[in-house]
């Protein structure tokens, strides 16, 4: 059997890297070419980097050594190039060297954008990994018991603040916490000071918790939804029955058949929202000013500094892909009728 | 569970003799009015339903409403700020509360709350619906296709459907909405953005709409109605049109009306990001946005975000019941 593992492991790489170069390809082509049906020019686009006040002639001389004449076909090539290889840049005031692998090169800031997306990795991963625990085992364990107590007043009112929970955008719920619990009570850190876990785990805590709980509290109404109506339907089918009438214990029936059951799903889901989350919490980010990769892609909007915007777009698809691959993965070693699909 | 289909109390025991007896006629009745009883029962459903329908025309006769109150949304009133603080604040306590302006005035240049939560409504829901209406329109063509054809057909629109899910969804959406110019495509404004950003939500959330409809057709494809039409020579279109998509209008209205909230939070998201509708245009997201500077005056974050939390709450309560009503099997 482990043959088949494998098998299945190296088929599913391969389809994902294959996915990223075409989620890759994609994404270059519409930041390149949406501009343009817009009615920006290789000149306008050009100008961006050598302020307003260049004259035509150096617009045009940055626009060509920045390849920006070329065919989009030929753009892409030389950008995925420098993402294996690493790429020169030259424009005009001397070469600038973006080593491999070269996401892009700002040329506002005039700085790859590789290492500056390395240093907001580690923001956006405590604030996911703190919060996608939070949210899954408090979402899953509300689910469980309203499906087990369903009618009951616990189950009303949980599902009636889940309900509440999936209307409210996080943008909302962490300014009112933010001016409630930071500001007011003074109870946490305002946003913006994100301290390395390495550095000193209790301050790293203390910046992250307010954050944690809100994005943690709408998730959790998501998860508690789909987890009761998951586990309402599993208890009624028939290995549930069969499982009762071997005389099981109600505790086993309920973990061992019943959530397994209900969990698969939910396990996908979850795969799916911890990806979008690395690749960016972008309205977690900018409402607690958190310098992640979300307050970066949104900081590059601002400055219209297009290659950072596309560094971050494909390291956020880097990481859904990947989750979605674990997902898959994981399935294949608990559930073996995957593998023979 | 299986709700009761009937509603008057006498005919709940369902009696072979009734019809002998003389009890009253047996009624056949079809799905539809089913469920549209189930609906009507449903008390917070239908409460969502009337929320639904007063914000709609909130929206539709927002001008006149704004006219009535007598504070244009974008109306300085330089009047009602403390200058002499220099925290700019609304004079007057809660944020300038008033008759005047209920629900209290802007810090700094004091524009009426009320008036701009009004025309916020416009925005939102004209964004959520045309943006739904579009995801629902390619999801339901290309998910009806899927399933109907197969092969090929149905391996490559499932690819383009996974492709679609792989994208980072809100990063690409703030990104192109970010860098397409004030003045494109032969307009400018307010009409661009909001064309935008109708392209941009409706053509990202088309793939969860289209694997509903495509799993859908799948399973009715091999149904007996299908071979028996097939059976009788019908064309694939006849197929298509009149015996499959009639079956699949119940889980499409459902989806659509549960989207509807999900595009709502996400022209608010957009306008909060600042790439939405543009300033000085009232939105909920950006006046939520505006809000996050005064985060002393609590009240100036509290209106625009009622306002999306009690849209996207009725949505969801009629969507649910609705669904509910639909599938009784789902609640």
């Amino acid at each position: 059997m482990p043959g088949t593992v494998i098998t299945y492991i190296v088929r599913r790489l391969i389809a994902a890297i294959g996915l990223l170069i075409i989620v890759s390809a994609i994404t270059f082509s519409i930041f390149y070419l949406v501009p343009r049906w817009a009615g920006a020019s290789p000149e306008t686009l050009a100008n961006r980097y050598v302020g307003r006040a260049a004259t035509e002639e150096t617009v045009k001389l940055t626009a060509e050594r920045l390849g920006l004449y070329d065919p989009i076909a030929v753009q892409y090539w030389n950008w995925a190039k420098g993402v294996v290889v690493g790429a020169e840049y030259d424009y005009g005031a001397g070469v600038e060297r973006c080593p491999a692998p070269c996401l892009g090169y700002s040329f506002i800031t005039k700085q790859p954008v590789w290492p500056e997306l390395l240093d907001r990795i580690p923001v956006t991963l405590s604030l996911a990994a703190g919060a996608s625990i939070l949210w899954l085992v408090f979402g899953v364990a509300i689910g469980v018991l309203s499906a087990l107590r369903r009618g009951s007043i616990f189950d009303r009112a949980a599902m009636t603040v889940a309900l509440a929970g999936v209307s409210l955008p996080i943008f909302f719920t962490g300014l009112i916490s933010l001016a409630f619990f930071s500001y007011r009570l003074g109870w946490t850190k305002p946003g913006g000071t994100f301290v390395p876990l390495t550095d000193n785990p209790v301050l790293w805590a203390q910046a992250l918790i307010l954050p944690w709980i809100t994005l943690a509290f709408l998730f959790s109404a998501q998860y508690a939804r789909l987890t009761r109506a998951g586990m309402l339907e599993t208890m009624n089918e028939d290995f549930i029955r069969t499982a009762r009438a071997k005389g099981l214990k109600e505790r086993n029936v309920v973990v061992q058949h019943g959530l397994r059951g209900a969990l698969t799903p939910i396990l996908t889901i979850f795969g799916l929202d911890v990806g979008l989350l690395l690749g960016g919490a972008v309205l977690t980010e900018k409402t607690f000013s958190l310098p992640g990769l979300g307050k970066y892609a949104v900081d590059g909007i601002v400055a219209n500094d297009l290659p950072k915007i596309l560094g971050v777009t494909l390291v956020a698809a880097v990481f859904i892909v990947l989750a979605n691959l674990i997902v898959d993965l994981l399935y294949a070693v608990v559930d073996p009728r995957v593998r023979a699909k | 569970m299986t709700a009761p289909l009937e509603v008057e109390p006498g005919a709940a025991t369902a009696d072979p003799e009734a019809v002998l007896k003389g009890m009253g006629k047996i009624e056949g009745r079809s799905l539809g009015q089913i469920a549209w009883m189930r609906l009507k029962r449903d008390k917070v459903a239908i409460g969502g339903f009337v929320i639904i329908v007063l914000l709609i025309l909130m929206a539709i006769f927002a001008n006149l409403i704004i006219k009535l109150i007598g504070h244009p949304p974008n109306q300085f009133n330089q009047n009602l700020i403390d200058t002499v603080g220099g925290t700019l604040a609304p004079t007057g306590k809660f944020g300038g509360m008033s008759w005047e302006h209920p629900f209290g005035v802007e810090p700094v240049n004091g524009r009426d709350i009320m008036s701009r939560v009004i025309y916020g409504s416009r925005i939102s829901l004209l964004i959520a619906f045309f943006a739904t209406l579009l995801s629902v329109a390619i999801g339901t063509t290309l998910g009806i296709v899927a399933g109907f054809f197969g092969g090929w057909v149905d391996a490559f629109i499932s690819r383009l459907m996974d492709i679609f899910l792989a994208f980072p969804l809100l990063v690409f959406a703030i990104a192109l909405a970010g860098v397409v110019p004030d003045d494109a495509f032969g307009l400018k404004g307010d009409s661009l953005r909001i064309v935008l950003l109708i392209f941009i939500i409706g053509f990202f959330n088309w793939p969860y709409i289209g694997r509903i409809v495509r799993g859908q057709t799948i399973s009715l494809r091999e149904r007996e109605f299908v071979d028996a039409a097939r059976s009788l020579g019908a064309r694939r279109p006849y197929i298509l049109f009149t015996e499959l998509l009639p079956n699949l209008i119940a889980p499409i209205l459902v989806y659509a009306t549960l989207l509807i909230p999900t595009n709502i939070l996400f022209e608010a998201a957009l306008s909060f990001l600042g790439v939405g509708v543009r300033a000085p245009t009232a939105t909920w997201g950006g006046m939520l946005s505006d809000a996050v500077t005064f985060y002393t005056m609590p009240h100036f974050m509290l209106w625009p975000g009622l306002a999306i939390f009690i849209t996207v709450l009725a949505f969801n309560l009629f969507g649910d019941g609705l669904r509910d009503a639909l599938d009784p099997r789902s609640r």
